[in-house]
């Protein structure tokens, strides 16, 4: 559908993963000096300037395996590791929150806004680095010349891209069901009240006008809600008052996130068909998704500091746990990149399948030495 | 006035798509069709008069007449022509008519999609028969694909192709009422809410347009020479076809209209929203003051659901039925 959907659905939930990113490293106690390392290599990989015009390109919107890929990259481009299972509900955690940001919208075009109030808390998280803030002003600069001037019925044709992307997903998240805004059954609780969106007005009124544009008559009826008039437009500058809450970090108070796996079987039939169909187009995806990353700085962890491990939940024990009780049709299927034999005659893409696969299995190796040495470190506590 | 039916449930959820919903009445065998849209798969699902028998079939958006694809489908519709009807499906790719069934594919048309992708989505949209066996479906360049259909058979030929429109086409309809003396047979919108009024022949005439006031007009329906019209900003207007002097102006939702339908015979008017609601109103022309009027009947909350598909299921408006984004089931009313 929209070709412009990847760049907001790819920042929107960047955003997302950083807010969850921040809260679990406050909440492990994780030195300072090393979280702060975390956010700055995932920003900085996130808003480098190849990776950026590859997702600016007019395109149509990756799967969600390919996308979840390109995530799991982004989440282990620094010193941080997370195993499968916290990598999982990481996921569930941003996909949910960015499609109750969505549906939530008052208008398509708030969509825009959503994601200034992402761009803005990232920029709050590097405010210390300023060439890091100079890649992500440039991107920031790009979204308003791209984006702000589309017209409202493209900016809905975007939010119905966005929405098939997140059809039938129903994860329920516990920060939202106590907060009232998900029902038991997963899904989101619509509001019959509060301000309309700009541009509307409040439902009720009905005007009758004869054939020389006078009005005759006007007549009420109850419009079935309790609704306000709309908030004052929010900014849409580089800085500004964005007006919308939606976009903004839900976390900050530091509460334990829970995901629920049960309850969502009713619609795992359609679930479980996508993603277990074969993918004639996976291996164009791949390259497609190479390509992506061929701007991508990974760094390796075989670096000054040793890697540690980010758990998304309470303890150890819950994760494991999570892993074995995860339903088969929730699992995201992660493609593993491989160098094929038939490779695109393309030089840069076949070059970065040998970086992708060095890198590869140096973190594979990465992964175990970082276990050993926080088992060291624990050890020496 | 309105009560809820047993519901009946389809194979996969409505996906977020303007008229969302399409449904044929076959009075003469106690069924009714219904459609509903999910990403590249159509769910088609017939129940039968008593409400106890239902049959579901699925087809999916195709490439050419046999390829099948994960192109969406944006778009499904009945066209019931005078000796025919054809069950019309326009997707990313292009359009596809079946018989009404679903069982045969009598008819592709491809779109023109540029070889590198460009920032402006290709996709057909907007679907309406019109007087004397056309077919009229939109595109997202703005263009009108006009089709003309033989009674019978696969013959059926682009006919004209009408670019009145720069922006994409949001919704199509052809007049709803059966009387003749109405000379307006078609109306077409995009997404900058301009409204094209024509008349249908071998050449389609231009005979109004209505300039948009400033929102997307996603919804339009044509009755009795009113042009109904449903707006991002949750308004309703009823303009006159011909002369375009707007009649009556309804703040009629708090979120941008979805789907609109007529129940011909009487006249009720029923419009769906992001807002959760249902709202059915009547409409009426007052013939010595000139004007017509509308006003509002019942409501219906459709709790924690964004409304994308609404339609009477038959012509005296005594039944609707509704579908909702991640929804598997079609919500039936009937009045009491």
């Amino acid at each position: 559908m929209s070709m412009r959907t990847l760049p907001l659905l790819f920042i929107n939930l960047g955003g997302e993963m950083l807010y969850i990113l921040d809260q679990r490293l406050r909440a492990q106690n994780i030195p300072g000096d090393k979280a702060k390392k975390v956010m700055n290599d995932i920003i900085t990989t996130m808003f480098n300037k190849k990776f950026m015009e590859e997702l600016f390109k007019p395109q149509e919107l990756y799967s969600k395996k390919a996308l979840r890929t390109v995530f799991d990259r982004l989440a282990h481009a620094s010193i941080m590791r997370l195993n499968q299972a916290s990598m999982d509900k990481l996921y569930d955690l941003m996909t949910m929150a960015f499609k109750y940001q969505v549906l939530l919208c008052p208008r398509p075009k708030d969509i825009l806004l959503v994601s200034f109030n992402h761009m803005d808390a990232i920029k709050e998280f590097i405010r210390d680095s300023p060439s890091i803030l100079n890649q992500v002003d440039e991107t920031f600069r790009q979204l308003i010349e791209i984006y702000s001037c589309l017209p409202a019925g493209e900016f809905q044709l975007i939010r119905q891209t966005l929405l098939i992307f997140f059809q039938d997903m129903h994860i329920r998240v516990s920060i939202f069901l106590k907060d009232k805004v998900q029902n038991s059954n997963g899904r989101f609780v619509l509001p019959t009240s509060g301000p309309v969106p700009c541009g509307t007005e409040i439902p009720g009124l009905i005007r009758i006008f004869n054939c020389n544009g006078e009005e005759l008559k006007r007549t009420e009826f109850p419009s079935g809600g309790h609704y306000t008039s709309s908030l004052r437009e929010g900014s849409f500058d580089l800085y500004g008052d964005r007006v919308i809450k939606l976009g903004t970090n839900m976390y900050s108070v530091s509460r334990p996130v829970e995901t629920h796996m049960s309850g969502t079987s009713k619609n795992s039939a359609s679930h479980t068909k996508e993603n277990a169909s074969p993918n004639p187009l996976a291996k164009e995806e791949l390259n497609l998704l190479a390509r992506l990353l061929g701007g991508l700085d990974i760094k390796k962890p075989v670096d000054v500091d040793p890697g540690f491990r980010v758990n998304l939940f309470a303890t150890d024990e819950e994760e494991q746990e999570a892993a074995v009780l995860r339903p088969p049709e929730l699992s995201y299927q992660v493609i593993n990149i491989q160098a094929t034999q038939d490779q695109q005659t393309n030089d840069m893409l076949a070059r970065i399948m040998g970086e992708f696969k060095e890198d590869g299995q140096a973190s594979q190796s990465m992964l175990s030495k970082g276990d050993d040495l926080l088992a060291m470190m624990d050890g020496l506590e | 006035m309105y009560r809820k039916e047993k519901s009946i449930q389809i194979k996969s959820s409505a996906s977020a798509l303007y008229s969302n919903l399409s449904v044929l009445p076959i009075p003469e065998k106690s069924l009714t069709y219904f459609t509903v849209v999910h990403g590249n798969v159509l769910n088609m699902v017939s129940a039968s008069g008593d409400g106890l028998n239902f049959s579901h079939r699925q087809l999916q958006s195709k490439e050419g007449s046999i390829t099948a694809s994960s192109s969406l489908i944006m778009q499904a519709s009945w066209c019931v022509l005078p000796s025919r009807v054809l069950l019309v499906l326009t997707s990313q790719k292009g359009i596809q008519m079946y018989e009404s069934d679903g069982s045969i594919m009598v008819y592709w048309h491809a779109l023109d999609i540029p070889e590198t992708p460009s920032a402006q989505a290709v996709f057909a949209r907007g679907i309406a028969a019109a007087r004397g066996n056309f077919i009229c479906v939109g595109t997202s360049s703005g263009s009108l694909l006009v089709f003309d259909v033989p009674s019978k058979g696969t013959n059926i030929t682009l006919s004209e192709v009408l670019e009145e429109h720069r922006e994409p086409i949001t919704d199509i309809a052809s007049e709803v009422s059966s009387n003749k003396e109405y000379i307006a047979d078609l109306v077409s919108t995009d997404d900058s809410g301009l409204l094209c009024v024509w008349k249908a022949g071998e050449d389609f005439k231009l005979l109004n347009k209505i300039p948009a006031y400033g929102c997307t007009c996603s919804s339009v329906m044509l009755w009795t020479g009113i042009v109904v019209a449903g707006y991002s900003s949750g308004q309703i207007r009823l303009y006159d076809a011909l002369s375009g002097v707007m009649y009556a102006e309804v703040n009629a939702h708090a979120r941008w209209i979805y789907a609109l339908d007529i129940a011909s015979d009487s006249g009720k008017l029923l419009s769906g929203a992001e807002d959760s609601l249902v709202r059915i109103w009547k409409l009426s022309k007052s013939t010595e003051t000139n004007t017509a009027e509308i006003e509002h009947l019942h409501t219906e909350c459709v709790t924690d659901i964004q409304i994308c598909g609404a339609k009477f299921c038959d012509g005296e408006g005594s039944a609707f039925a509704v579908t909702g984004y991640d929804l598997s089931e079609i919500i039936r009313y009937t009045q009491i």
